[in-house]
């Protein structure tokens, strides 16, 4: 017999005997193979001119001229510089602030203070993007943004947020980081008090004073989680919060120069201009320069830290 | 922990009023967008158009929850259509990933680790929006049907995993005695395995049951008629059209003038959230349970 067939026939016999764990596992195959596997060729529309009477498969093969296009026009350029920057901001202030608002939780005794608090910081997360439009319309709108009525009280003029490109990469990381706060606060919060506890008593027995504490045990403490969550975000710095950036700019195209990412190009040249290729090759792009940097994030893990690499 | 060396030690003093500042203030911080809408909800709709939204307006009506009231008609349909797929999504997600999760956690089940990778290699590389919307729109014909925003957030590696991970800790003996008494792996799985998994059912249920809620991005690709719009794509749609004629009936004759747009906006996007914030101090444990538990590593 050859190997296969063992394989085969050692696969067939556990099939018969585990066929219970089997249909329980089912559902799950049947999902990731529809909606993940089967999309993944799929991608080849990225290489034809796509024409829907002719399927995927049926169209002409372009090769490269969708790649070509973008690379021409300076488009791909902009949105992975914008998807690329935005990720970098977002990892670096979001982080700050977590670490900083956690040490901060973690030298406060009063439990209620704690309690509240946490609970209020990571209220933002529980609320979904489109709500996040609406709090940007409210605060940002010209006619009766809060902003402006605030501006107008103190005897300034309004400002005009919705045509000032420059404003908004601020207003975008600000929201991101209120949403996103609470939920690495507590996870930073976690490892602190999960670690620390013992070396905290010994800490205090040796008199060490507060300022001390901080800077010689917590900091080293939270280094491994922060550099690993730095560098998994590293991992993936080429996905775009879509929902954030249609949510608050939506369709103003004004401000592309500056907001435009590659996720929220994907989606116009798809469900703007019905561009299926073009949205595809920008889409094939990301997949593949996302699967490098996972890779290459996942060999600097194992080289620093084995036993916390994803693979 | 660290609690109970301050009584040792009186040092840190302004250190640490310091930080019941700064964290008070990030606090409001996050409440204050919250505030600010529900202040604007309530306000006059001549106030708003003189003066714009404000914090602490300076007369108070609940004339934008009248009109909401009394259109409610489209406003209850997304509701309505919101809890479908919320409920629908949650539990039939529950019930398959508790079932992967228990047999990958098998430690007899020979592919377990080919079925992880199988399921770990999704979240590293896809296909992309262009062949998902091709598939779903062409293949799958649920073009404007409910199961477009059901289906795809049904599971996730991340959640199967977790799953796994906490049915690992069950002693493996809890199953061997049940399986000597003669119960089959699906009657362990459902009447012993799940009742001990409370607490990763509940994180996970939660965070299905959130994004199910939130849930917009499914709409928008792929729902056409108003009366399968959830909630938030409804809300959206609302928003970015500066429309609230949305809310209104067909044929309900309404003057546009009378109409106090800005406030029934902000009001409809309070009665939205109002579900999360009335749960939010119930379940918010589970979340920061399961975020511990789930956090560096998937």
């Amino acid at each position: 017999m050859t190997k296969i067939q063992t394989h085969f026939k050692s696969f067939s016999h556990e099939l018969v005997r585990k066929r219970v764990l089997f249909l329980m596992l089912l559902p799950t195959i049947i999902f990731f193979i529809v909606f993940s596997y089967i999309p993944m060729p799929g991608a080849y529309v990225a290489f034809v001119d796509y024409n829907i009477n002719k399927g995927i498969f049926g169209s002409n093969f372009i090769g490269l001229k969708n790649f070509e296009f973008l690379a021409k026009t300076g488009q791909l350029w902009t949105i992975t510089k914008n998807t690329l920057l935005y990720n970098l901001a977002f990892l670096l202030v979001g982080n700050l602030t977590q670490i900083v608002l956690a040490i901060m939780l973690s030298e406060i005794k009063c439990k209620w203070f704690k309690k509240i608090t946490q609970s209020v910081i990571l209220l933002p997360y529980f609320i979904s993007m489109v709500i996040v439009g609406y709090f940007a319309y409210n605060l940002f709108n010209y006619d009766f943004g809060f902003i402006n009525s605030l501006l107008n009280s103190l005897g300034f003029e309004s400002h005009q947020f919705y045509s000032d490109q420059g404003i908004w990469k601020y207003i975008i990381v600000a929201f991101k980081v209120w949403n996103g706060t609470g939920y690495g606060m507590i996870i930073y919060l976690a490892t602190i008090t999960g670690i620390g506890g013992d070396i905290y008593e010994a800490a205090a027995l040796d008199g060490a004073r507060a300022t001390q504490r901080i800077r010689y045990i917590t900091l080293p403490l939270l280094k491994p989680t922060a550099i690993l969550l730095l560098l998994f975000g590293l991992g993936g710095i080429l996905k775009g919060s879509f929902d954030l950036f249609y949510n608050i700019i939506g369709n103003n195209s004004l401000l592309y120069a500056q907001t435009d990412i590659i996720d929220t190009y994907v989606f116009r040249s798809l469900m703007g201009q019905f561009n299926f290729s073009l949205s595809a090759a920008v889409g094939f792009y990301q997949s593949l320069f996302g699967l490098f940097f996972v890779l290459t994030v996942n060999l600097i893990v194992k080289k620093i830290e084995p036993e916390y690499a994803l693979f | 922990m660290i609690a109970n060396y301050y009584k040792k030690n009186k040092d840190g003093f302004i250190m640490r009023i310091l930080f019941y500042i700064v964290i008070t203030l990030f606090a409001l911080l996050c409440l204050f967008p919250f505030l600010l809408m529900i202040a604007s909800s309530f306000m006059n709709e001549k106030e708003i158009v003189s003066e714009g939204f404000k914090l602490i307006p300076n007369d108070i009506t609940t004339s934008a929850y009248e009109f909401l009231f009394k259109n409610s008609k489209k406003l209850f349909s997304a509701y309505t259509v919101t809890i479908f797929i919320t409920i629908v999504g949650t539990a039939f997600g529950l019930f398959f990933m508790s079932m992967a999760g228990y047999v990958l956690s098998r430690s007899d089940f020979k592919y377990r680790n080919v079925i992880s990778f199988f399921i770990y290699f999704t979240t590293l590389f896809s296909g992309g929006l262009v062949p998902s919307y091709i598939l779903m729109v062409s293949f799958l014909g649920l073009k404007d049907n409910v199961l477009a925003m059901i289906l795809p957030s049904l599971m996730s590696a991340w959640s199967i995993f977790l799953m796994r991970n906490f049915m690992k800790s069950i002693p493996d003996s809890l199953y061997e005695s049940a399986a000597i008494d003669g119960a089959g792996d699906f009657r362990i799985y459902w009447q012993i395995y799940m009742p001990l998994s409370t607490p990763s059912l509940a994180t996970i249920g939660l965070f299905l049951a959130l994004g199910y809620w939130n849930e917009w991005y499914n709409a928008m690709l792929y729902i056409q008629s108003q009366n399968k719009f959830p909630l938030q794509f409804f809300l959206q749609k609302i928003v970015s059209q500066a429309n609230v004629q949305l809310l209104v009936q067909q044929g309900a004759v309404i003057n546009n003038m009378d109409l106090p747009s800005e406030s029934i906006k902000m009001a409809t996007a309070v009665v939205a959230i109002g579900p999360i914030i009335l749960l939010y101090p119930f379940v918010q444990k589970y979340f920061i349970s399961g975020l511990t538990v789930g956090a560096v590593k998937g």
